[in-house]
């Protein structure tokens, strides 16, 4: 098992995760992409939110180098959207990607603040779902990514 | 219009009680945001812990209440706390029969548990029964499951399935399913690899979804085996065209560019296609040299592509052309003032100056700004292009700003790449030995302990072999000059362990070789490393090695010895030591003080250290001693297998792994009994037949359970494989002691050790243990770097360039209304509308301030800007949401189409519920956190 997640590890798989933190470093939403254990999450989480968090966001890059990742964020209003990706992923389309991210759940949710994210942190995850697979973009239309979400809201 | 807004609020919140979640949810939600300090949330957490321990008791929880509990469960353990106590309940809600509630199970179990627990058992069989719904939402979540829960064994059970879903009929489930086998494939490479055709079949899916997933599956695909995949060079070429083209839905647009990221998926493909394959390449000149032209730079997508673009042509064979225009993209980034387009520029420089290395020379400025730039991410970039351009003429300069810089940073990780960094530059490049031991010294000492202790063991070995050419003068020269500058840093207070070994190497190799130092200087010196650092016990079984050399040669050269009373009494000292390493070495140091001139001289000759020593692993030089044994009586040895019985290791090995799938669970239901067949087997076997026979032919059809009741018996006797921890040592522990890679040591093969032997094993593990920390220095130099406050203020007028000044200014979108200025002071809070004074008159440009600042300039935000103005007269209505939905389909101006859709009905009524919500909670945004309320998207 320990052989099998060291070459997991070693290969390239895109998007590692995904946090919505907001400015006083409380995450709003995490979804991980390979296995960490609580702890490691929680250590990780610690250390990128403060990275990012120390970081001005006027004159300087989005991407911050952290261990083996690179961070991608991009803050909205008072929420931070940070993508864990691999070494080698484009990071503007990343950034893009994020704002493809926010711009369905404004669809979704209409004028989408924090505090939609947190009583429906279901529902965002039901999108990020849609979109990320294996660590992979997989679907981009916001119409694809919102239906099935739409169609369970009417089956309610 | 504000009493018409207040009356909808109460009308929407006396028809659903907020979000149709209870008040207990609420209130959780309400207390976590509005939590000031991670001490305070984790108190909310805790006691929302015992809470639910005690709610998870009672019985008959009714399911919309489970529901409810789960995601309380995952609120806990997204803030960092143990919900183990209650993961069992998600796996029951994932059995569920309606969907959201098993959704809702999935997606709790795919968040707590990992592919290995032991509870994902009890989820397979939902699974599979959930891959044969009729309802395609039902599919489509189990398979989603799948690509996170199903490990290597438990494949096999829906892997049929899940092909047959290749071709269901809603695109939905076959995008999904394609994705699972991309999972399988990720997991175990052999349990799909007669499915692979099924990826290029699903690449030719008439849905763009389901080809835009299948080119994931075949980046990996075609990542591992290139020239499998060339055939479908043109292909992905004419799909690329297609793109570009605008041949997709609309619905796959973003930003007015046709589906962005399946473009850059495909350009990444095609560099893979392309690398080294000049007419591979060819095909794709006409559409890369199309990208160039058609991208939109002056958007962040656009530029997305241009950059991902830049990379293609540098992994292609390019033409010139392409190259040019690449270069071009580059230094439209360069000059940019966005950081992000700079930092893509460095990159994508540091990627064609492979192929032409004079590019960089016309950016020289650009780059020598982006080196100097606060912006550590940019920097770092760039002296990773410096990494790649470096050369002999200017590697001094290079070096030299990469060790100031891996000076001046903490960031442990980042410091281990850039020293290695600087070790390899140097070893490549140096100019001249002196300068390679500066720099050496200069790692060593800043960054000693992040170092690979293959780079101390290289360094020793360069010293010993000198640089290649047969000058034994400047070799000389070189150990002397490495010799002084250690005599000298060696005063200095705490060095890094590792160096010190390659301190006490190089003296006990080298100190006295010159003659200039004596050897009770070298071994005073040598006794002070060890006695500085007691506790580090190889440091001091480098100085004790060293100490025996220093010795050794000057017994060999026939002087007289006078041991230092101080290294008189480290070597006490350590023949008393707790660890057996270092009193072995004292034990040998006092043995060999009192041996001859040339016996000594042909344990440790002077210089050796190059020397291989062959070892015979034969032992064929005792062969005569045996022979002598054996004629005189003596019993012949008997091999260590055929001692204990153990003939058939391999045997054992090639049935384990045939009989793996006996051990593994099964999924599949048991069979229906058939009680005819039964009879008639059973009367079969009750005929007597002779029982060598009988065990072969009855047993062999049903082998499964026998075969492993028969190894279970047997299995306490494998002892093959296992390492034995007391007792002779097993194959094992000999291979690995036989793959270590033949040392170049001093001497004998008694010790072998001397230099790089048995002790360097022990320092890399401590230093792996030590994982990278982030420091409290680290942040204050983050502070003082990029100092947080007045940001707010330049980026909202930094923002508003981009837009047209005149429309939005109107009226005010309805939930900024309510807000007043006057937030609570928050410590952490910068760029929030504190700083009022330029903006507190235009509430666009507020809003224009949230959006992120890279997107500032250019088409994509002034799109945004004219819808935002356009919608402005109508928000005061309850048509908020229409607006923004412009903006994936912006091209269409009237808002009034968009009211009638469907899809958007709810949101003006969910809007109203907000704010409805906000009043029933109690949390207005004048309370505590009113950036909760804060649209995210201005």
């Amino acid at each position: 098992k320990i052989e099998r997640s060291e070459r997991e590890r070693g290969r390239k798989m895109g998007i590692r995760f995904i946090l919505m933190v907001n400015k006083q470093g409380q995450t709003r939403l995490a979804q991980y992409y390979e296995w960490l254990t609580l702890e490691e999450r929680r250590a990780l989480e610690g250390e990128i939110v403060r990275k990012c968090l120390a970081r001005n966001d006027q004159q300087q890059c989005s991407f911050v180098e952290h261990r083996n990742y690179k961070i991608v964020y991009r803050r909205y209003a008072s929420l931070f959207f940070m993508v864990g990706v691999d070494d080698d992923e484009n990071e503007l389309a990343i950034l893009e990607f994020i704002h493809l991210l926010v711009e369905t759940m404004d669809k979704h949710f209409g004028n989408v603040c924090e505090l939609d994210i947190m009583f429906h942190l279901e529902k965002a995850h039901f999108m990020l779902e849609e979109m990320v697979m294996n660590g992979c973009i997989v679907e981009t239309s916001k119409a694809n990514i919102l239906s099935p979400i739409q169609l369970m809201d009417k089956a309610h | 219009m504000e009493q018409l807004k207040t009356i909808g609020r109460e009308l929407a919140m006396g028809s659903q009680g907020g979000f149709g979640q209870s008040k207990e949810f609420l209130d959780l939600v309400k207390s976590i945001g509005e939590a000031r300090s991670k001490a305070e949330e984790d108190r909310i957490v805790l006691s929302e812990i015992d809470i639910l321990k005690r709610k998870l008791l009672e019985p008959d929880i009714p399911k919309r209440k489970m529901k409810e509990y789960i995601i309380r469960l995952v609120y806990i353990e997204m803030l960092g706390h143990d919900a183990s106590f209650a993961y069992i309940h998600a796996v029951k809600m994932s059995h569920d029969d309606n969907l959201l509630l098993k959704r809702t199970g999935y997606l709790a179990v795919t968040l707590f548990l990992n592919e290995d627990h032991d509870l994902i058992i009890l989820i397979v069989n939902t699974i599979q029964k959930d891959l044969r719904s009729d309802n395609y939402l039902v599919v489509c979540a189990a398979l989603n499951a799948i690509c996170r829960l199903i490990n290597e064994e438990t494949i096999p059970a829906v892997l049929p399935q899940v092909v047959d879903l290749l071709n269901h009929h809603k695109e939905a489930v076959r995008k999904k399913a394609i994705m699972a086998l991309h999972r399988f494939h990720r997991k175990s490479p052999s349990s799909v690899s007669h499915l692979i055709s099924n990826f290029r079949k699903r690449l030719c899916d008439n849905d763009p979804g389901v080809m835009g997933a299948t080119l994931c599956p075949l980046f990996d695909l075609i990542t591992e085996d290139v020239a499998s995949y060339k055939d479908l060079v043109s292909s992905f070429v004419s799909i690329l065209k297609q793109v570009t083209e605008r041949r997709l839905p609309k619905s796959y647009d973003y930003h007015q560019m046709p589906a962005p990221f399946i473009q850059i998926k495909l350009l990444k493909i095609m560099a893979l296609l392309g690398s080294g394959d000049k007419s591979a390449s060819e095909i794709m000149y006409m559409v890369l040299g199309d990208l160039f032209k058609k991208c939109d730079s002056s958007t962040n997508i656009g530029n997305a592509i241009l950059y991902e673009c830049i990379r293609s042509i540098s992994c292609i064979i390019p033409s010139p052309k392409l190259l040019e225009a690449a270069a071009d993209a580059i230094s439209k980034f360069l000059k940019s003032d966005s950081h992000n387009l700079k930092y893509m520029g460095i990159d994508g420089l540091g990627r064609l100056i492979k192929i032409s290395p004079d590019i960089a020379e016309q950016h020289q400025l650009a780059v020598i700004d982006c080196l100097e730039d606060p912006d550590d991410t940019l920097k770092r970039k760039t002296f990773e292009l410096l990494y790649k351009m470096t050369k002999s003429s200017n590697v001094e300069v290079i070096v030299d700003r990469m060790i100031d810089y891996m000076i001046s940073i903490n960031d442990n990780h980042y410091k281990t790449e850039i020293a290695s960094r600087c070790v390899e530059l140097a070893e490549q490049f140096a100019p001249s030995n002196q300068w390679f031991i500066q720099i050496m010294n200069k790692v060593f000492e800043h960054a000693g302990d992040l170092v690979n202790i293959k780079v101390a063991h290289n360094l020793m070995r360069l010293i010993a072999e000198g640089f290649g050419e047969d000058d034994d003068d400047a070799d000389s020269k070189l150990r002397l000059s490495a010799v002084e500058s250690y005599l000298q840093i060696m005063s200095e207070p705490k060095l890094p362990s590792l160096f010190l070994q390659v301190i006490s190497w190089v003296l006990g190799e080298y100190g006295t070789a010159d003659g200039k130092y004596s050897a009770s200087y070298i071994s005073g010196k040598l006794c002070d490393v060890a006695d500085a650092y007691s506790s580090d016990e190889t440091v001091k079984g480098y100085a004790v090695s060293a100490l025996m050399k220093i010795y050794a040669f000057e017994i060999a050269s026939g002087r007289k010895v006078d041991v230092l009373p101080e290294c008189q009494s480290l070597i006490e000292e350590l023949l008393a030591s707790h660890s057996t390493d270092l009193q072995q070495r004292a034990y040998e140091l006092q043995a060999l003080l009192a041996l001859d001139a040339r016996a000594v001289e042909s344990i440790l000759p002077l210089d050796a250290s190059c020397e291989d020593i062959e070892v015979d692993k034969d032992l064929s030089f005792l062969n005569g001693y045996i022979q002598q044994a054996i004629e005189s009586g003596a019993q012949p040895y008997i091999s260590e297998r055929e001692r204990s019985g153990m003939l058939e290791t391999t045997d054992y090995h090639s049935q384990d792994h045939h009989e793996v799938p006996s051990h593994a669970l099964r999924f599949e239901a048991y069979e229906r009994p058939k009680p005819s067949s039964l009879r008639t087997q059973a009367s079969t076997e009750l005929v007597p037949l002779p029982e060598p026979s009988y065990y072969s032919e009855a047993h062999q059809p049903i082998s499964t359970s026998s075969v492993s009741e028969r190894e279970s018996s047997e299995i306490k006797l494998r002892l093959d494989g296992v390492k034995q921890k007391w007792g002779r040592p097993s194959y094992q522990s000999s291979t690995s002691a036989s793959s270590t890679p033949p040392q170049a040591a001093n001497g004998t093969s008694s010790h072998p050790d001397v230099g790089v032997g048995s002790s360097s094993l022990k320092p890399r593990s401590s230093y792996e243990s030590k994982k990278p920390e982030i420091y409290p220095e680290k942040q204050r130099l983050a502070a003082s770097l990029f100092g947080g406050s007045s940001s707010s203020r330049s980026d909202r007028k930094s923002s508003s360039g981009g837009h047209k000044p005149a429309k939005g200014t109107a009226s005010k979108p309805p939930k900024e209304n309510p807000i007043p200025v006057q937030p609570p002071p928050d410590l952490l809070d910068f760029g929030e509308p504190t700083a009022t004074s330029v903006t507190a008159t235009d509430p666009f440009k507020e809003l224009e301030g949230l959006m992120d600042s890279s997107s500032q300039d250019g088409g994509s935000t002034d799109v945004m800007g004219v819808l935002y103005s356009d919608a402005a007269p109508v928000t005061t209505t309850t048509s908020v949401d229409s607006l923004l939905s412009e903006l994936s389909d912006s091209s269409k101006g009237n808002p009034g189409t968009y009211q009638s859709q469907t899809s958007k009905g709810p949101n003006s009524q969910e809007a109203l519920e907000k704010d409805a919500l906000v009043r029933q909670m109690g949390v207005n945004p004048t309370s505590q956190n009113p950036t909760l309320f804060k649209d995210l998207l201005g």
